[in-house]
């Protein structure tokens, strides 16, 4: 059809369209053939049917003119927000079959849904069951016999309930998978890791915390899977020596290893530092590994890129120097929470040429292996490091003008002398991250707007910042995530400055900020139009205005309002009409909120996933209605007054797609045990907390700040209510 | 000079000089801890000095002088008394409380050092004896019960570096590491001598006989040789009275205390003592009386017996029929007693299997097995598999891989026997897996196709499908 292949060659010679409109149903005659604006992004179909097939076929051959290549092609275009794709399958038979074709990863969001997902899409090579807590031997058969030839990964790590049995279905079925997640499963013992070793073609396989395979089952995938190119066996404590060694000794192709919290000693790690192709090895808290055996190693790994060796209590500066020595391509190295970080150890660090990053989190440093390491590091965390003083950041930064990313977060000692050097020397930062560097001034703090333009990511939590600052780093109009939580100084005004050019800001997080009101959040929802996620606990001075204004940003993803005790059930039924994408929720201590906004929120928000409703005034009502939303899965429900416990019975048996629930112990005697079991059994977790009723939030009493006792705020919030 | 650091310089040049003051040791063991710290390297390196002059000295006197090695055992004798008397007269110090910290180590480490200059002496000794075995080899002095020709010039210029390099390793420093080393070093080269030799056939339990890595100079001890009925005879001790034989002495001394009262007293029970202790036992070495064995003194790489036991139990070994028949597994058969007890303590507990069939006691042989052959699998026993559930599809599939098995055991076993004996050189590379040791698993298929040391129906899971 030559005007579908016009349109497939408009499509796809524009790549950067963020919107399709499509415009089937408009019977417009519209003479001109083909329009879409460019500056907008728009693109409509409808107007590329030419009017005269419009005018002789009825609608269904006219979507049915448009071939399944184009259709694929605008799919291609949608993979950023799965929430499109569901649009898009919705308006008609066709771009349904088209969508259930086209769609290669399937993420069921419970285990009962899995036939459905599986007869819809019977090609998805990647299946995700990380959101099916069970998932019974049966299950996967289904799986192995729908996707028999398609398969390639599939995700078990937060799975119950299947055996080697299943594993072994899958594994023989399923010739072309490459790829089984199967960490978390405890229970699984050496047979299913021998079921495993049948699936020959496997490439990579994740294995952590599987507690129960030993030597015999690693031998039985290491001799099966030669193919193997990644390889996690993190916290498997039932693997020695001997089965690391094996697996070194058969699969030559290992790319990358994570050995990390095993029970290894030093006599494997000749055979895996002769894996040919090595290149990512974790060691991660391996106690059993000490300076003796690290020393006495020969063997040199070329390959090896990446090298991660924190928290390895029982190794010293003088070993890793050994270590580092025999890998003289190493790219990235990571030495948190170890040890003291030396003149020594910064130098052999220094031989290694290819060296990009390292990381020291937590371990102590000392000024003079900082400076030898100023010599070399492209970029590096020093995160809760000790011992880092001005001097040693100082050199660092000196050296390194290209620096991109800098992690200093809780380095106590640094001050504004060091803002000052990384400031006039680092201008193309990207990354800052300096909470709790209390020693720095607000003066310090204005330095960063005024000169690193280009950063995108600025975390000042808990730091002397004030609107001044605030106003120096609307100058960095790249920032997408602006953490300034805990920065006790800053008002309304700050926040206008930056709405006004930081355009581009994602998350921004303003917890505890109490200066904060009304009009700041209103200036933020007007300022940035991407935002996707706000942190606006215990500001306690918003109200419902703030909620209206954040309506309108349709992509937010996570609010977070907890403490806010002026935020009514009206702001949050706005939330809930605009903002649809939510997912994430947490509105405790939010006192009156009622079943009113719940409702709202019930109806609209139907990707609500987690949801933190403690001391709220929602009574049964609410929850029942909250039941109804299918992809909620996590929630925390700890003093509703009004709760009894047969709503909240009915609303757990209402609710299938539960995973965790937070609850009072006081209620577990009351909810009849038969039920807890099948709600458990539906793979759902209760965890039951015996906190105290409680209140540390500040309220708003009579234009002054007040922290009233329990009973107080309790017979306050009563009074309130009966007076709505 | 300070006059203080002399003791401690005479004390060790004693042993070249072959002249000291035994009054001089108390002096030794009253120096200042200090000032020994400052002479010690001074110290090594006359020591150093010393000994390439020895060295050189043995190396030049190719004849055999029995009085310069008496004369230089003299020395190590006095040497060792010396070495007891500083340990001794540390020992009355630490009662006194007197002695500070690193005094005490400085006197340690001299101790240290002297043992190690003994024990180099000791070697440099018996070192200068070699060429001169091999001197009466090549002349054609070639009397039975002479040792076979343990030296040659290889290991005689294996004898020099080692000692080179104890020399480097004295100047280098004193720590205590370095002394293991040099002590590792010294038993590896006794090892090694003892390897160019064994160009015949390798009797494994031979090394059990106790005559590995003893080299006795030639002479030095006596050769008997028992006959065969001497050996396999049941009793060795029979009583003058009734003539009831018995195995041991001691049993036969419980015996004769039934023939009368004279038996029973403490002297008669009592173990008969070496009398003539004063002078010296000549040592005894026994000789298999097979004719062509290596343990035959007429064998030219002849290698002597230990003991009695040694003798029986080798020429058991060797050269008799194995009539003990293992009860449990039906396979494995012995000459003596002993091995088969040895072996029914671990027949059957054989858990470690392989897809192959073969059962191993330790899982350290099984993984050094699987990292050599292409193809095997560690097996899971049936119990584990059952216990997780097996579905009907799994048991027809266990059917099919069982007789599938039976055909891999035969062939596989084929193999296996043929490159037997090639084997243990090629797994040097392997890391450590190369410590796998053949004899410690049994081929369950050889003698299992009619009497299967195993049930392959009920423990066996084949996972090479």
């Amino acid at each position: 059809m030559a005007e579908s292949g016009d349109l497939f060659r408009r499509i796809r010679g524009r790549d950067g369209f963020a919107t399709v409109a499509l415009d089937l149903f408009s019977t417009t005659r519209n003479p001109s053939p083909c329009s879409y604006s460019g500056s907008a992004k728009r693109l409509r179909i409808g107007d590329a049917i030419p009017a005269a097939v419009v005018a002789e076929e009825d609608r269904r051959d006219l979507v049915d003119s448009l071939s399944e290549e184009i259709l694929f092609l605008i799919l291609d275009r949608l993979e950023s927000d799965p929430l499109d794709k569901k649009s898009f399958s919705l308006v008609c038979r066709s771009f349904y079959a088209a969508e259930s074709r086209h769609r290669r990863a399937v993420t069921p969001l419970r285990s009962d849904l899995l036939p459905a997902a599986l007869a819809r899409y019977p090609l998805a090579s990647r299946l995700d069951l990380s959101l099916c807590h069970r998932i019974t031997d049966a299950a996967l058969a289904s799986v192995s016999g729908a996707l028999r030839s398609s398969l390639r990964s599939i995700d078990l790590s937060r799975s119950r309930g299947f055996s080697q049995a299943g594993i072994g279905n899958l594994a023989v079925n399923c010739a072309a998978l490459v790829e089984i997640n199967l960490s978390n499963a405890t229970d699984l013992s050496d047979a299913a890791a021998a079921a495993i070793g049948r699936s020959r073609n496997l490439e990579r396989l994740w294995l952590a915390r599987c507690k129960m395979v030993t030597d015999m089952g690693i031998g039985c995938i290491a001799v099966g899977c030669q193919k193997l190119r990644l390889l996690c066996l993190k916290w498997c404590l039932g693997i020695s020596d001997l089965g690391v060694g094996l697996v070194a000794v058969k699969c030559k192709r290992l790319r990358s290893l994570d050995l990390s919290f095993m029970p290894i000693t030093k006599k494997c790690l000749p055979a895996v530092l002769q894996l040919p192709h090595l290149e990512d090895l974790a060691l991660v808290g391996c106690l059993s590994i000490d300076d003796e055996g690290l020393i006495s190693l020969k063997q040199e790994c070329k390959s090896l890129q990446v090298l991660d060796m924190s928290n390895c209590q029982h190794v010293s500066h003088a070993a890793f120097s050994s270590v580092l020595n025999k890998a003289p391509g190493l790219r990235q190295m990571s030495l948190a929470y170890n040890c003291l970080v030396t003149h020594s150890l910064a130098s052999s660090l220094q031989k290694l040429s290819k060296l990009q990053c390292i990381k020291l989190d937590g371990s102590e440093v000392t000024t003079s292996g900082l400076g030898t390491i100023a010599k070399l590091a492209l970029r590096e965390g020093l995160s809760k490091c000790s011992g880092v003083t001005d001097e040693g950041l100082s050199s660092i930064v000196m050296k390194h003008k290209g620096l991109v990313k800098l992690d200093v977060t809780c380095c106590r000692n640094i001050t504004d002398f060091s803002l000052a050097s990384i400031t006039s020397s680092c201008t193309s930062l990207a990354s800052l991250r300096m909470e709790s560097c209390t020693l720095v001034s607000k003066e310090g703090l204005r330095l960063i707007g005024q000169h690193c333009h280009l950063l995108e990511e600025l975390d000042l939590t808990d730091n002397d910042l004030d609107d001044e600052g605030l106003i120096a780093i609307s100058g960095c109009q790249k920032l997408c995530i602006l953490k300034i939580g805990i920065c006790l100084k800053i008002k309304d005004e700050g926040l206008i400055h930056v709405a006004k050019s930081c355009s581009k800001l994602q998350e921004i997080d303003l917890y505890r900020s109490l200066g904060i009101t009304d009009t700041g959040v209103m200036a933020i929802a007007r300022g940035f139009p991407l935002l996707q996620t706000i942190n606006l606990a215990y500001c306690t001075g918003i109200t419902d205005d703030s909620l209206r204004s954040l309506s309108k940003c349709s992509n937010l993803y996570t609010l977070e309002i907890r403490g806010c005790p002026q935020v009514s059930s009206l702001g949050l039924a706005a939330i809930a009409v605009g903002c649809q994408k939510l997912t994430n929720l947490d509105i405790k201590k939010c006192y009156h909120v009622n079943d009113a906004g719940i409702l709202f929120l019930a109806c609209f928000s139907q990707n609500l996933r987690q949801i933190n409703l403690s001391y709220c005034s929602v009574t049964d009502v609410g929850l029942l209605a909250l039941a109804s939303v299918s992809c909620l899965q996590n929630m925390t429900i700890l003093h509703l007054g009004r709760l009894t416990p047969s709503g909240l019975a009915a609303a757990l048996l209402a609710c299938g797609g539960l995973t965790k629930v937070k609850l009072h112990s006081s209620f577990k005697p009351l909810v009849p045990k038969p039920l807890l079991k099948h709600i458990e059994a539906r793979g759902c977790v209760f965890q039951w907390r015996d906190k105290p009723f409680q209140v540390f939030s500040l309220l708003w009493f009579k234009d002054t700040l007040v922290e009233l006792e329990p009973s107080e705020v309790w017979k306050q919030h009563s009074q309130e209510m009966h007076v709505d | 000079m300070d006059p203080k650091q002399m003791p401690t310089f005479e004390a060790c040049s004693s042993m070249s000089s072959q002249s000291r003051n035994l009054n001089q040791n108390q002096r030794a063991t009253e120096f200042d801890a200090r000032e020994t710290e400052q002479s010690l390297p001074k110290f090594s390196s006359h020591l150093d000095n010393s000994f390439h002059q020895s060295n050189q000295a043995q190396q030049v006197a190719m004849n055999w002088d029995p009085r310069a090695v008496l004369n230089s055992l003299d020395i190590l004798g006095q040497k060792i008394h010396q070495i007891q008397d500083i340990v001794r007269s540390t020992l009355s110090n630490e009662r006194q409380l007197s002695i500070q910290p690193n005094e005490f180590a400085a006197q340690q480490q001299l101790i240290n050092t002297d043992l190690t200059c003994t024990i180099i002496e000791l070697i440099s000794t018996a070192g200068a004896l070699l060429p001169l075995i091999k001197n009466a080899l090549a002349s054609g002095i070639n009397s039975p019960g002479q040792i076979g020709g343990v030296a040659n010039s290889a290991s005689d210029l294996d004898l020099v570096d080692v000692l080179r390099q104890n020399d480097n390793l004295l100047s280098d420093g004193t720590k205590d590491s370095e002394y293991e080393e040099l002590i590792k070093g010294l038993s590896d080269w006794d090892d090694e001598g003892m390897k160019p030799i064994s160009t015949e056939d390798i009797d494994v339990k031979d090394n059990e006989d106790g005559v590995s890595g003893e080299n006795l100079p030639l002479g030095s001890y006596e050769v008997l040789q028992l006959e065969k009925e001497e050996i396999l005879a049941p009793h060795t001790h029979f009583c003058a009275i009734c003539g009831k034989g018995f195995k041991r002495d001691a049993n036969l001394r419980m015996h004769m205390r039934g023939h009368g009262d004279e038996y029973k007293s403490p002297s008669a029970l009592a173990k008969p003592s070496k009398e003539g202790s004063s002078e010296p036992v000549p040592i005894k070495r026994y000789s298999c009386p097979f004719i062509g064995c290596k343990r035959n003194k007429e064998h030219k790489n002849f290698q002597p017996l230990k003991t009695i036991l040694c003798v029986k139990n080798h020429y058991k070994r060797s050269h008799c029929d194995k009539s003990y028949t293992c009860r449990r597994c039906n396979s494995k058969k012995f000459s003596v007693m002993a091995d088969l007890k040895t072996h029914e303590k671990h027949c059957g507990s054989n858990k470690w299997l392989c897809s192959c069939g073969t059962t191993f006691s330790r899982k350290d042989k099984l993984f050094g097995h699987i990292a050599l052959f292409q193809g095997h699998t560690p097996a899971l026993s049936m119990d584990e598999v059952k216990s997780q559930g097996m579905s009907v599809q799994g048991q027809s599939d266990e059917v099919m891989a069982k007789e599938e098995d039976i055909d891999y055991l035969i062939s596989g076993n084929v193999i296996e026997d043929t490159n037997f004996s090639g084997l243990k050189g090629a797994d040097d590379d392997l890391g450590y897996f190369s410590s796998m040791n053949f004899d410690s698993f049994t081929f369950g298929g050889i003698d299992g196709l009619q009497q299967p040391s195993f049930d392959t129906s009920e423990s066996l899971f084949s996972f090479h499908k």
